[in-house]
């Protein structure tokens, strides 16, 4: 196990921790037990800044099941990195505006930084994983953490209802996400991404490519809310703030966009990948932009723009895709689009971030997110509004911030979409700078509305529930810092762009030689155009919002996506128990019936399609008298419980059945089979008149003649096949019998003189280990059934 | 219903001791003579069954106040603790080791972990067993 290894499992092992050092230390904000650790791996993630720049990759790998070629490999390489990166620089800021946001007196710390913790760990174990099915694993561990964190205030019903809107849809793109690994895994025979994207050529023409291409897609477009999947991301607002902006705009939702980046070189060759990937995030783009609008919650808001920029950053990807078409000569002239999606990326994680930290405060502060109630706040909140203003201009890509810087690269990719001449892109093409622009114009129209509305305008105190005030340091410190970044990078932007950007591109497109060079000013071309004719259109659009706000009446809410979600919950909730409740009568005769009807046909299927009943007599002893005496007991006995007319007659023959059997183990000389046996029957006669004393009398009901023809069927069905299998296993002998192995070994190797003993706890221990331990789930089942089923009863009585 | 069962309280009184005596002879002979711990296990629980016939589940309770659901458990630990301390030895999970010593006047011992191993067997089958006849017998 490497250093490596252990930086994505540390937050598991952290995640033990927390709930101890809660429970020992509860004077202290769990916190801040957190909080090193995030920081400490960005320090460490840093320190691989030298070698990616370089172009190099480090892997270490350990092995997990060779045998099905799937090892626990880690590969840091740009695009790994800038996604290290931002988990752990991102995670510090957000544990550390947690610390103020939660209130240690009140809340469920030690749960709330475990799931984090678990979200941290898996979310570095997706980035950094070099196996597809180890990436798979922790990506289904994202969806889980994320469910967990969504519902968190597990007592509020839309929290439970989120939390269960996103597991549905992203456990659903996760489990045909892992359909599509198992397709590549088909045609290339490895799980190894690097080694599928050398094969990437010969797979290209392979009739599973489409559909692998298409089972990743879902997964992805899925986690990364693309339209029409996007419901899930409003929704998973419920979470505390804290949540929502390290998970649901700053890195779980771009694990999406990270797996379409990594995919990239194996299925980009391919024209459908770029219609689809840009296709359905420039939708996504502009559908997120323009629900972005109407929103009034501070959040709400802020999720339909997380889905719209996620659609751009996945659009600007697809499009990056068709420089994999040209040759050499153009290589930067496509490529700035895949630049542009690296460099959003990260502008993305630094505004939204400090937008969300700052509806945390504001809602926080006054106790409501909603803009109708908010306004004026400005003078109450001057460091908040500063933060809101640097993020929203940012957001809607204005200079001098890093918005602006890669809002204009996207309208150059796109503007530059027109140049390519293949797969229809000729005819369609033109679409997409079309919608990116009105995309934007929404886009600025929401940024304006999100800060205007909240910070100036009339203050309503009346419609609030606290006092506002501006909120305490520890709470501005995170999102000052991301504030502070939104500057930095517009001001220099080339900081990033060969120690981040470059090796993050040239990962995602490996055979190109990238240049990156980020500048401010490009003189006055189409792209600074369209941003002015943004600028003046938006606020033309926020002027007049009141008076085109009836557009949004124009779709009903009847066809919106978020009720055929619901009708198709409600759906298959009430088909699932239509069919169950066919089935599951209550009874446990049916279900017994169920089991022993399963078995007859299984075995009998499998002895008649395999020929497999003989008999031999060949190897038979004669028969002594006494046995013969034995036998005709036990088949009186048997018989005659068939006809008996009370429960404690069947009980005292079926004991009396049990011992003659034990007296045959004497006669065969197995002492040790004969005194379990004695001592079993005793026990269960103990335990059946036990159980038998609670039921019911014998009723007219099982009288019945279809009652009795079909126990009748069944159980001779029994008899017959294991007497059949008996004589069969009796004359059949496929292989030489293992008894003499332990007649041999069992002193010498085990030294003791009992063989049945010696196998039960040494020669085949694990089987005795298993059936003690499936004892004690019978036992704790029956004890849970009864005790539980008292209670019941109990709260029941009290109603 | 009140029924006279003097003779079998009685005899039960006598008879229990007995058994477990047995119970316990059968658990440690098992490696060499019939037994073992399951059997030991089943006679002891059967004991305890008698108990609970002949007089009724509170006195039972008074008598053996156990909770038989911890016996589970501690036996579980038992057996897979054994199992997993032949790791520490760095031999396959459940290997066992054996070896005599000779005491001064009981003579040659011989110590087996597998005896180890059994008495979890052991204590899950009491356990086991007992859960669930206090579980039903007790359900009103």
């Amino acid at each position: 196990m490497s250093l490596l290894h252990l930086a994505i499992i540390s937050p598991f092992l952290l995640g033990i921790l927390v709930p101890i050092l809660y429970k020992l230390l509860r004077r202290v904000h769990a916190g801040w037990f957190v909080l090193p650790l995030p920081i400490f791996l960005f320090i460490y993630f840093l320190s691989y800044i030298p070698i990616t720049s370089n172009q190099q990759t480090v892997i270490k790998s350990i092995a997990w099941i060779p045998t099905l070629g799937i090892d626990f490999t880690v590969k840091v390489d740009g695009l790994g990195l800038l996604f290290a990166l931002l988990i752990t620089g991102i995670g510090s800021l957000v544990v550390l505006y947690s610390i103020y946001y939660l209130s240690k007196d009140k809340e469920q710390l030690n749960t709330f930084y475990v799931y984090l913790l678990l979200f941290m760990g898996a979310m570095l174990g997706v980035v950094l994983s070099e196996n597809l099915i180890v990436l798979y694993t922790f990506w289904e561990l994202t969806s889980f953490s994320s469910f967990l964190l969504i519902g968190y205030w597990y007592d509020r019903e839309k929290s439970r209802y989120g939390a269960q809107k996103s597991m549905l849809i992203t456990v659903f793109g996760g489990l045909s996400m892992l359909g599509g690994i198992i397709l590549l895994y088909l045609m290339t025979g490895t799980f190894s991404i690097s080694e599928i994207i050398q094969q990437s050529n010969e797979i290209l023409t392979n009739p599973l490519f489409i559909p692998a291409m298409l089972c990743i897609l879902l997964g992805a477009f899925t986690k990364s809310a693309q339209f029409p999947f996007h419901i899930w991301l409003p929704d998973a607002m419920e979470a505390p703030t804290p949540v929502s902006a390290y998970l649901h705009s700053a890195t779980m939702v771009k694990a999406g966009l990270y797996l379409v980046a990594r995919m990239s070189p194996i299925f980009a060759e391919n024209g459908l990948w770029i219609w689809l990937v840009a296709g359905f995030g420039i939708v996504t783009l502009f559908w997120g932009s323009f629900s972005a609008v109407k929103q009034t919650d501070l959040k709400g808001i802020l999720a339909f723009s997380t889905v719209s920029q996620l659609g751009m950053i996945m659009s600007l990807l697809g499009i990056g895709g068709a420089a994999l078409h040209f040759d050499s000569i153009n290589d930067s002239y496509f490529s700035v689009a895949t630049v542009a999606a690296v460099f959003h990326l990260i502008n993305h994680a630094t505004f939204k971030g400090s937008l969300f930290m700052v509806a945390g405060i504001v809602d926080h502060e006054t106790g409501t997110r909603d803009i109708r109630r908010l306004g004026g706040l400005m003078h109450f909140m001057p460091i908040t509004f500063t933060i809101a203003i640097i993020g929203t201009f940012s957001m809607a890509g204005l200079p001098p911030f890093n918005g602006f810087l890669s809002k204009e690269m996207f309208f150059t990719a796109m503007v530059r979409v027109l140049e390519i001449d293949f797969f229809n892109l000729e005819t369609w093409g033109v679409l997409f700078p079309i919608i990116a622009w009105v995309a934007s114009i929404f886009t600025f129209v929401y940024s304006v509305i999100l800060v205007f509305k909240t910070f100036t305008g009339k203050f309503q105190p009346e419609k609030l529930a606290k006092k506002p005030h501006e909120a305490p340091i520890g709470m501005l410190i995170s999102p000052i810092i991301l504030a502070s970044l939104v500057i930095i990078i517009g001001f220099f932007p080339n900081l990033l762009s060969n120690t981040i950007i470059a090796p993050a591109v040239s990962a995602i497109m490996p055979n190109f030689k990238v240049d990156v060079h980020i500048s401010f000013w490009h003189g006055f071309n189409t792209e600074l155009f369209m941003t002015i004719g943004v600028i003046l259109l938006g606020i033309l659009l926020y002027k007049t919002f009141p008076k085109w706000r009836k557009v949004y009446r124009l779709f009903p809410e009847k066809f919106s996506l978020n009720r055929l979600y619901n009708s198709i919950l409600a759906d298959s909730q009430r088909a699932s128990r239509t069919i169950t409740n066919r089935y599951l009568t209550g009874f446990s005769r049916t279900y017994l019936l169920y089991l022993f009807a399963f078995f007859i046909i299984i075995l009998a299927t499998t002895l008649f399609v395999k020929d497999a009943f003989i008999i031999k007599t060949n190897n038979v002893s004669s028969i002594h008298i006494s046995e013969a005496i034995l036998a005709l007991v036990i088949s009186i006995g048997a018989i005659s419980i068939i006809f008996a007319k009370s429960r404690l007659t069947s009980i005292i023959l079926l004991g009396a059945v049990g011992y003659t059997v034990s007296i045959f183990f004497v006669l065969f000389r197995a002492p040790d089979l004969a005194l379990t046996q004695l001592v079993i029957e005793t026990i269960s006669v103990a335990l059946f008149l036990l159980c038998f004393y609670h039921l019911p009398k014998l009723k007219k009901r099982e009288e019945r003649m279809r009652f009795r023809i079909t126990n009748a069927v069944i159980s001779v069905g029994v008899g017959a096949i294991v007497t059949m299998i008996a004589l069969s296993a009796h004359s059949n002998k496929l292989f030489d019998s293992i008894a003499q192995y332990y007649v041999d070994n069992t002193f010498e190797k085990a030294a003791g003189k009992n063989m049945v003993n010696v196998i039960l706890v040494d020669f085949r221990g694990f089987d005795t280990m298993f059936e003690i331990t499936v004892l004690a789930i019978a036992a704790l089942g029956i004890f849970g059934m009864i005790k539980l089923r008292l209670e019941g009863g109990k709260k029941n009585e009290n109603q | 219903m009140k029924t006279n069962d003097l003779i079998l309280q009685t005899t039960t009184k006598v008879v229990v001791f007995i058994i477990l005596l047995f119970a316990v002879y059968i658990f440690f002979a098992g490696h060499y003579t019939p037994g073992g711990g399951f059997v030991g296990g089943l006679l002891t629980s059967g004991a305890i069954v008698l108990l609970l016939l002949a007089f009724d589940l509170k006195t039972l309770q008074n008598f053996l106040p156990f909770n038989y659901i911890y016996m589970i458990a501690i036996g579980l630990l038992f057996s897979i603790g054994t199992g997993a301390g032949s790791l520490l030895f760095n031999v396959p999970f459940l290997t066992h080791a054996f070896t005599h010593i000779d005491l001064p006047i009981l003579g040659d011992l011989s110590l087996h972990t597998a005896t180890l191993f059994d008495l979890g067997v052991f204590l899950v089958v009491v356990g086991v067993t007992m859960t669930i006849i206090q579980t039903i017998g007790g359900d009103e």
